[in-house]
């Protein structure tokens, strides 16, 4: 039950993740990364991330292996765009079996 | 002790502007609001007044410059008229959606096209919808007093303010003014006290995207959606009916000023014919009310000072004994009537108060009104009305569009 209720007289929020909603909800493309492409893998080093640079929602992880988290991710495309090695495909979330 | 001066309008209202010391002040010139800006920069560049004048290229970049620094903390001002008001018809929304207590002065002026420098009212009717309150001035002496009274309101209840006079009319005829002492200032006005401080050491996002339903955010906080937050602008103009009356008083009581509060009326009480408009019109209408007298039809005047929030319980009071009703206006809602005629209409519904309203607009564009002619036009209704005659009328006083000949019939 939410106890606490906002009393602001005009908008105001502080930022943080889902503060705009589940943006993930609004995809109709996944971006699936290829391990096997993937250059931080490949090399297995920090290196390239412009995924995680490019990202206009901040959902891409700078980690070994990069992950994306689809709570957020609006299926934008970007990253797939900007990956050098073209690791990243976007596929139709109705071809996706889960 | 009295320090009266024989001033503009202009200069009336940068006098207040001096008295409530904002600290900054962003302005574009346009007339006839030119002299009020000039004047506001000159005090600051003499240090009479510690303010920051910052110089912008737009109306529109002017009012976002109040914005901007009312939203870090500063008491703001800004003035305009006419097409640089219509330029600012954005952020006027978003002043007012922030909450932000700004006051401007809208020296009225009849918007283009075609092109007009002269006084009428369409430009702040035009703006009556963007959550601002207005308040209508009808002489030199009530603008200075209701700047520093706007700065109250505003800061009370948190709506910025619009406080309306008439261009030339007002903004550039000389009257005595009695110009307050500092210490006066001090006693009315507390310092503002920002509702939501927005700085570096606590970083928030001021009026992101708000969905249409109310929402819990990551903190489990209860966020309002987008039509709450609407009607909150709402509820403080239904709070804006008490304080500004309320700021009224207070200051009468300092200075023994009284303007009124939503309304004011001159010689209602016994009135059957009652003339009403806004700004120096109505004020005239007084002159107009006395030679009506002198004929021996029981005139009176209301004088409508805020048209937002709109005076409804106010003017159904006043007008109870009204048999003949006359608004003389300077601006139009094209298609239909008079702004202020529709909203008095629309406020007397359901009150019992069934007498015939004349709606004359009068001087657009800066056409002079006379005395006489007011005289006259209330006359004609008075009698129309006393030979039986019950329909309401818009009637355009001294707008003729035929030839010479047709227009004498």
């Amino acid at each position: 039950m939410i106890k606490n209720i906002d009393t602001n007289i005009s908008g105001v929020c502080t930022p943080a993740p889902g503060e705009a909603g589940r943006t993930g909800e609004w995809r109709d493309v996944r971006p699936v990364i290829d391990s096997t492409k993937c250059i931080p893998e490949v090399k297995g080093k920090p290196a390239c991330f412009l995924c995680w640079l490019y990202c206009p929602d901040g959902v891409v992880s700078m980690t070994i292996p990069v992950t994306i988290d689809m709570e957020y991710c609006k299926g934008c495309g970007i990253c797939a765009e900007e990956c050098p090695p073209n690791a990243i495909k976007m596929v139709r979330e109705v071809d996706i079996d889960e | 002790m009295n320090n009266v001066r024989i001033i503009t309008g202009n200069e009336a209202a940068a006098q207040a502007v001096k008295l409530a010391k904002p600290g900054v002040i962003a302005a574009y010139p346009i007339t006839p609001q030119t002299s009020l800006a000039e004047v506001l920069s000159e005090y600051i560049e003499k240090g009479e007044l510690k303010a920051e004048y910052v110089r912008v290229e737009s109306e529109h970049s002017s009012l976002t410059v109040c914005i901007s620094a009312s939203t870090v903390g500063a008491r703001v001002f800004t003035a305009t008229s006419s097409n640089g008001l219509l330029y600012m018809h954005e952020q006027l929304h978003w002043a007012a959606g922030s909450r932000l207590p700004i006051v401007m002065c809208c020296v009225n002026r009849g918007v283009g096209a075609p092109w007009s420098i002269f006084n009428d009212q369409q430009d702040s009717f035009s703006q009556r919808d963007t959550g601002w309150i207005q308040i209508y001035c009808r002489d030199n002496q009530e603008i200075l007093d209701t700047v520093i009274q706007a700065y109250r309101i505003a800061e009370e209840v948190y709506i910025p303010v619009m406080v309306c006079y008439d261009g030339f009319t007002l903004s550039h005829t000389m009257m005595p003014v009695e110009i307050p002492d500092s210490g006066l200032i001090e006693k009315y006005l507390p310092p503002y006290k920002p509702h939501t401080f927005l700085t570096s050491d606590d970083p928030v996002t001021i009026n992101p995207v708000f969905f249409p339903y109310r929402r819990e955010n990551s903190k489990g906080v209860l966020c309002d959606g987008y039509m709450e937050m609407r009607y909150k602008l709402h509820a403080a103009f239904e709070k804006a009916r008490t304080t500004i009356p309320e700021a009224s008083k207070a200051w009468a009581k300092l200075t023994g000023r009284d303007h009124g509060g939503m309304i004011w009326e001159y010689k209602t009480e016994d009135a059957e014919l009652v003339l009403t408009g806004m700004g120096s019109i109505a004020n005239e209408a007084t002159v107009a009310a006395d030679i009506l007298r002198d004929e021996g039809i029981k005139a009176g005047v209301v004088g409508i000072r805020a048209f937002r929030p709109f005076p409804k319980e106010e003017v159904a009071q006043v007008f109870r004994k009204a048999q003949v009703i006359v608004v003389f206006e300077k601006c139009f809602s094209y298609g239909y009537e008079g702004g202020l005629c529709s909203d008095l209409k629309a406020s007397l519904y359901g009150t019992g108060i069934t007498a015939p309203i004349h709606n004359y607009i009068v001087g657009l564009g800066g056409r002079d009104v006379k005395t006489g002619e007011l005289v006259e036009a209330a006359r004609v209704t008075f009698n129309a009305v006393g030979s039986g005659e019950t329909d309401n009328k818009t009637i355009w006083l001294n707008c003729y569009t035929g030839t010479e000949a047709e227009d004498r019939k």
